[in-house]
């Protein structure tokens, strides 16, 4: 079966055009035992890659190393409905609760290499912008920093607030905008809420372009949940 | 006479006493009247037989909103004349059927006829529904009435003219409703009997896999033998054609597994169906599933064409070069070099009837967005199948659709890449 994979790969990366900036193999299905987790998730993999590494574009996220919760929470989200994208809601329609906790541990679990970061083409006092918010929020409209939740290497935390690593510009943006004209929810309390709706078009593509920038953390495990110093209260992580 | 047995005297005296004032007391105690005898709550045992008849006839899937409260209705149902919006059945009294009569749901269930006396449109399987029995019907309106009241009123259906106006049912009716309820065939065994009743009544099969015409109408000559369903754009094959989903070949087992675990050595279920067994077969008792798999074998087959013969050699041979090296690459680490899957949890290709059936729909769907096979009781941890819309252009879908319709000796038709962008601008469903 090994060799039989690996063959597979090879072909594939001969037959079929580079769609993404990933190495191809990353996205073809591919596995090593047919009764375990790893084949079960194969209809994950070419969007999200077999580790959950992402397709390093800004549609289809990193998953690896997110909390379980939180991947938990969207895969539920996504099968019932209140998180809207037509082919997650059609993927996960009839999954039941513990079959998606399952996958959600799986990727959780994973450890892939990060892609290479993103040349972000912005000025550098946007950047700024971004590192700022990022690092202190700003004050003066009462948006406290991302690392306040999210973690001080942004690499989230348990169990629901998502890890800011390895995600492109383009998606970040996309999911406060989202957040911001009430596409998108969290659990109530919805904290995000609160944030996104003070964040204005020019502090989002701040925040998003120096964080796609970044370089990986070395560790990229979540911290462990922490409920005392969170600003906000957040639904999410109760 | 001694002590004890003067004792013993007087306990049993004792005793005839209190036995005949018991007596007199129960023939004095006031009855219930026999018209409150309904008002009695139903027993627990119809209630949890109504709960299994319910999910045979799968009300909950169009009766309660994604997120919805259950049975409370609100979805809206799309069809070709308009947007109907499914009613609430909970028993509120004000915006459910809270104070309906079992007389009056039977009447709805077995006529079509609302207990306002408006007709129903027929996206409400009242077609199907007129042969359930009354017993069951009962069990069923017993059953609505113990579920949780949901106050949510009716939303006005969106139906276009003409189709906005009901009297037209009546021409439907007398065109394609045929009321009453099932009568057992006593040339069958009481098994395939069972299976008719289930695949024909509360599982109102006919729904997509019988074609409805222009009118929204189907015709009984033509039963199971499939069509493109409306509004969703995908493909109900026939149940009667051994080329499509017709079950000649299949043993009783592989069709009672398709219907009631979703997945089976011959293939699995996904789209509507998927929805179908997630919602109501797979809640269905073994002896129910066996006995719909026996009605289902049995129905007597009819082919609308000869089947074709073997297309490989008529196809480009570039187009099929490029269908075999994606299959190598993408298909065969789960389907197998030969086509052959590795059952049940992944399907065979080679052979299997819905690759190779004369509509191609559902397989360019499900190269484009992947799928699940439903989660169930028997198989809780499905495999599934990735989406391929954003690695295939068109041109690359169409050869390898082709490709596994007329590899491995099967007896499908080549696609087009037209036919496979025009699905392409469908969303996932």
């Amino acid at each position: 079966m090994r060799t039989r994979t690996i063959l597979r790969l090879l072909v594939a990366a001969l037959t079929t055009a580079p769609a993404t900036a990933l190495s191809q193999e990353a996205t073809v299905p591919a596995f090593r035992q047919l009764d375990s987790i790893e084949a079960r998730v194969q209809g994950c993999v070419t969007c999200h890659g077999h580790n959950g590494q992402g397709a390093g574009n800004g549609i289809f996220p990193r998953i690896a190393a997110k909390p379980a919760g939180y991947l938990y929470n969207q895969l539920i989200a996504f099968r019932d409905g209140s998180r809207q994208y037509a082919p997650m809601n059609y993927l996960v329609a009839y999954l039941p609760d513990r079959y998606l906790h399952e996958m959600a541990d799986y990727f959780a679990s994973q450890r892939p290499p990060f892609p290479p970061r993103e040349a972000v083409n912005v000025e550098a006092a946007i950047l700024a912008r971004g590192q700022a918010l990022v690092t202190n929020g700003d004050a003066s409209k009462a948006i406290p920093a991302c690392v306040a939740c999210h973690g001080s290497g942004l690499t989230g935390m348990n169990p629901g607030i998502p890890g800011l690593v390895g995600l492109r510009a383009s998606y970040i943006t996309a999911q406060l905008t989202r957040w911001r004209v009430n596409e998108r929810h969290a659990t109530e309390p919805d904290c995000m809420r609160r944030i996104a709706s003070r964040l204005s078009d020019a502090d989002v593509t701040a925040a998003a372009a120096w964080l796609a920038a970044r370089d990986p953390p070395r560790d990229p495990s979540p911290e462990s949940s922490n409920l005392v110093r969170m600003p906000f209260a957040c639904g999410s992580q109760r | 006479m001694t002590m004890a047995r003067r004792m013993l005297v007087l306990v049993f005296a004792l005793a005839v006493v209190l036995l005949v004032v018991a007596i007199v007391l129960s023939i004095l105690r006031p009855r219930a009247l026999s018209g409150y005898a309904t008002a009695v709550p139903a027993s627990t045992q119809a209630i949890d037989r109504g709960e299994y008849l319910a999910r045979a006839g799968d009300c909950v899937a169009c009766h309660t909103q994604p997120e919805g409260r259950e049975f409370a209705g609100g979805r809206a149902m799309p069809t070709p004349f308009g947007n109907l919006y499914v009613p609430n059945i909970t028993p509120d009294e004000e915006t459910g059927i809270g104070s309906w009569t079992a007389d009056e749901f039977y009447r709805m269930m077995h006529t079509g006829i609302s207990r306002d006396g408006t007709l129903l449109y027929p996206a409400m399987p009242f077609a199907s529904y007129t042969k359930v029995t009354r017993a069951d019907s009962d069990a069923i309106y017993a059953y609505l009435m113990s579920v949780p009241p949901v106050r949510q009123k009716n939303r006005p259906h969106e139906l276009r003219f003409p189709f906005n106006n009901r009297d037209l049912l009546i021409g439907w009716r007398t065109l394609y409703f045929n009321e009453g309820e099932y009568v057992s065939d006593p040339a069958q065994s009481a098994q395939w009997n069972r299976g008719a009743y289930l695949v024909q009544g509360l599982g109102h099969c006919a729904m997509c896999h019988t074609a409805i015409n222009a009118l929204g109408g189907s015709s009984e000559s033509k039963a199971f033998e499939g069509g493109m369903i409306p509004n969703q754009n995908w493909y109900a094959p026939s149940l009667t054609s051994n080329r499509e989903a017709g079950l000649g070949n299949w043993n009783i087992k592989e069709i009672s597994d398709l219907l009631q675990v979703g997945t089976c050595n011959r293939g699995a279920v996904y789209g509507p169906m998927a929805e179908v067994v997630y919602n109501s077969l797979q809640y269905l008792s073994d002896d129910d599933a066996e006995a719909m798999a026996v009605y289902l074998k049995a129905l007597p087959p009819h082919e609308a064409e000869p089947p074709p013969t073997n297309q490989a050699r008529l196809v480009n041979p570039g187009v099929m070069e490029t269908g075999r090296k994606l299959y190598a690459a993408q298909c065969a680490v789960c389907h197998g070099d030969e086509g052959k899957g590795q059952p049940p949890a992944f399907p065979p290709l080679a052979g299997n009837q819905s690759i190779t059936m004369s509509s191609p729909v559902n397989s360019i769907r499900t190269v484009l967005n992947g799928g699940y096979a439903p989660g169930t009781r028997k198989n809780p941890r499905p495999y599934g199948m990735p989406p391929f819309a954003h690695v295939f252009d068109d041109n690359e879908v169409a050869a390898v659709v082709t490709y596994i319709r007329v590899a491995w000796g099967n007896g499908g038709t080549p696609v087009t890449p037209a036919e496979t962008n025009e699905l392409r601008k469908l969303l996932p469903q």
